[in-house]
Formats: structure tokens, sequence, C-alpha cells
């Protein structure tokens, strides 16, 4: 790999979003108040709405941006504001043993970061940037409801449970 | 663009999701961090898609996308049922059925 393969516009891009969502994700776990982090979520998933489409999945992008940033963070801030009193800075977020986390969130870093570094390398993800096509939604539709049919159907089964599961278990009777 | 770039963005995300799900003790705030894993798997998923020129990657973002809906719909339901039980949403006061 030559080092002017580094300064092509789509790895600038890259950097710069990534360090914004590692930033955000950090965020998210260590902010004491948690509509701040509700808000520093959104920009990881905004973020990864950016990501995709350095990877020429519009569709994904699209539906992440309209059910991630749209839906989950209005789930997320209302469930925030129906089970606390107030909103503010809270002391006792964390658990009292939640230093141990770290050293199993660094091990497993570690470990992957060795194994992805050594089965990948340098290999590029597309031999020519510019060849990268945007995938027509046609075809997302034709595997959808082709080869995938069936988890389709199992996917639909899912979400109807979970809106009957939802709505049984919030009522108030 | 390498495909070690977004491998390794992907396992930052997990690792980072993983210590909030061990570290937290509200519950809403350990579902947050579900999401950051989640996340980071459909980033992976779409680097693959790239790598192998094929298009299962993007349903199979997409599946998870809605699945991850699901989860959290239900989720906060029973963070909310638990709440109005329990006036508290911290999971380690929630030892009922500790052994």
């Amino acid at each position: 790999m030559i080092a002017a393969d580094l300064l092509v516009a789509q790895n600038v891009g890259f950097g710069i979003i990534s360090l914004l969502m590692i930033i955000g994700a950090v965020r998210v776990v260590t902010v004491n108040n948690v509509v701040h982090a509700a808000l520093w979520l959104v920009i990881v998933l905004s973020g990864a709405a950016a990501q995709y489409l350095l990877l020429s999945a519009e569709f994904v992008a699209i539906t992440q941006v309209l059910v991630y940033v749209g839906a989950v963070m209005v789930l997320f801030l209302f469930g925030t504001m129906l089970t606390r009193a107030r909103i503010g800075a809270e002391s006792d977020l964390n658990n009292k043993n939640w230093f141990l986390g770290i050293p199993v969130a660094l091990l497993m870093l570690g470990v992957m970061s060795y194994v992805i570094v050594d089965g990948f390398g340098s290999e590029r993800l597309i031999e020519n940037s510019g060849d990268m096509q945007p995938i027509p939604i046609q075809v997302i539709s034709d595997d959808i409801f082709g080869p995938y049919l069936l988890p389709f159907w199992a996917l639909s089964f899912v979400l109807l449970v979970a809106v009957i599961g939802a709505i049984v278990l919030a009522r108030k009777d | 663009m390498l495909t070690t770039q977004f491998l390794l963005l992907g396992a930052v995300l997990f690792c980072i999701g993983v210590y909030g799900v061990l570290a937290r003790k509200n519950a809403v705030m350990v579902l947050m961090s579900i999401e950051l894993i989640l996340n980071s798997v459909n980033i992976n998923l779409l680097a693959f898609s790239v790598r192998h020129g094929s298009v299962d990657g993007n349903t199979f973002a997409l599946y998870v996308i809605a699945i991850a809906a699901a989860e959290v719909g239900v989720g906060l339901a029973m963070v909310l049922l638990i709440y109005r039980n329990r006036r508290t949403i911290a999971l380690d006061d929630l030892s009922e059925m500790k052994g």
C-alpha cells in the first residue's frame, strides 16, 4: 500500500466520522446523565449511517436514520422521562464493580484487533474504490423476497409479537 | 479503503458496548449499550457485503435493524413495568431470581 492511497477523500471521511463515533460511544457509556447519553447515542447512530453511505449501502443508511435516529431515540427519551422523576445528572448509574468492565473490554478489543489485522492485513475492500456502485433497492427487494423470504416471515411474526407484548406489558389494568 | 478499517471500527464500538453492558446499572443505559453492539455488527455486515460483491449483507443489516427495534420496544415496556412495581430501574436491585 502506498502512502498516496491513504489520502483519498473516502479515507479522510472515514477517519473523521469514526473518530466522532468513538468519542460519542465512549461518552454514551461514561456520562452521568441519561438524556445526555441518549443524545450522544444519536451522534454514534448518525455516524453509522454515514459509514453505510461510504459502503454504498444507501437504503440501509436511510433505514438507519428513520428507525434508529427517529423511532428508537424517541423510545429511549420516552423511557427515560417515564421512569425518572427528574432530568439531571445522577451519581449512581454505574455498578459498584464497574471497573471490572474495563479489563474485559480491553482484552476483547486486543484479541479481536489481533485477529482482524492478522486475517485481513492491508487487503483492499474493493480493488478500485471508484468502482463502488450504489446498490439499487430493487436488488435488495429481490434478495429479501427471494432467498430470504422465510426469515422475512419470521421477522414479521417477531414484530407482531413484540407489538402485542409491549402493549400487554405496559398496559395499566 | 481497506477491509481492516471497517472491521476495527466495528470491534472498537463492540467493546465499548460490552463495557457499557457490564458497567451500567440503569436498565435504559444497558439497552443503549446493546444498541452500540448491534450497530457495530451492522458495520461489519455491510463491509463484508462490499468485499464479496453480494447484496446479502444489506439484507441481513436490514433484518438486524428490525429486530433491534422490536427488542427496544419490548425492553422499554419491561423497564416501565419494573419501574411501576419497584419505583427503581437499577438492575442489581432485581435479585429475586438469584439462586
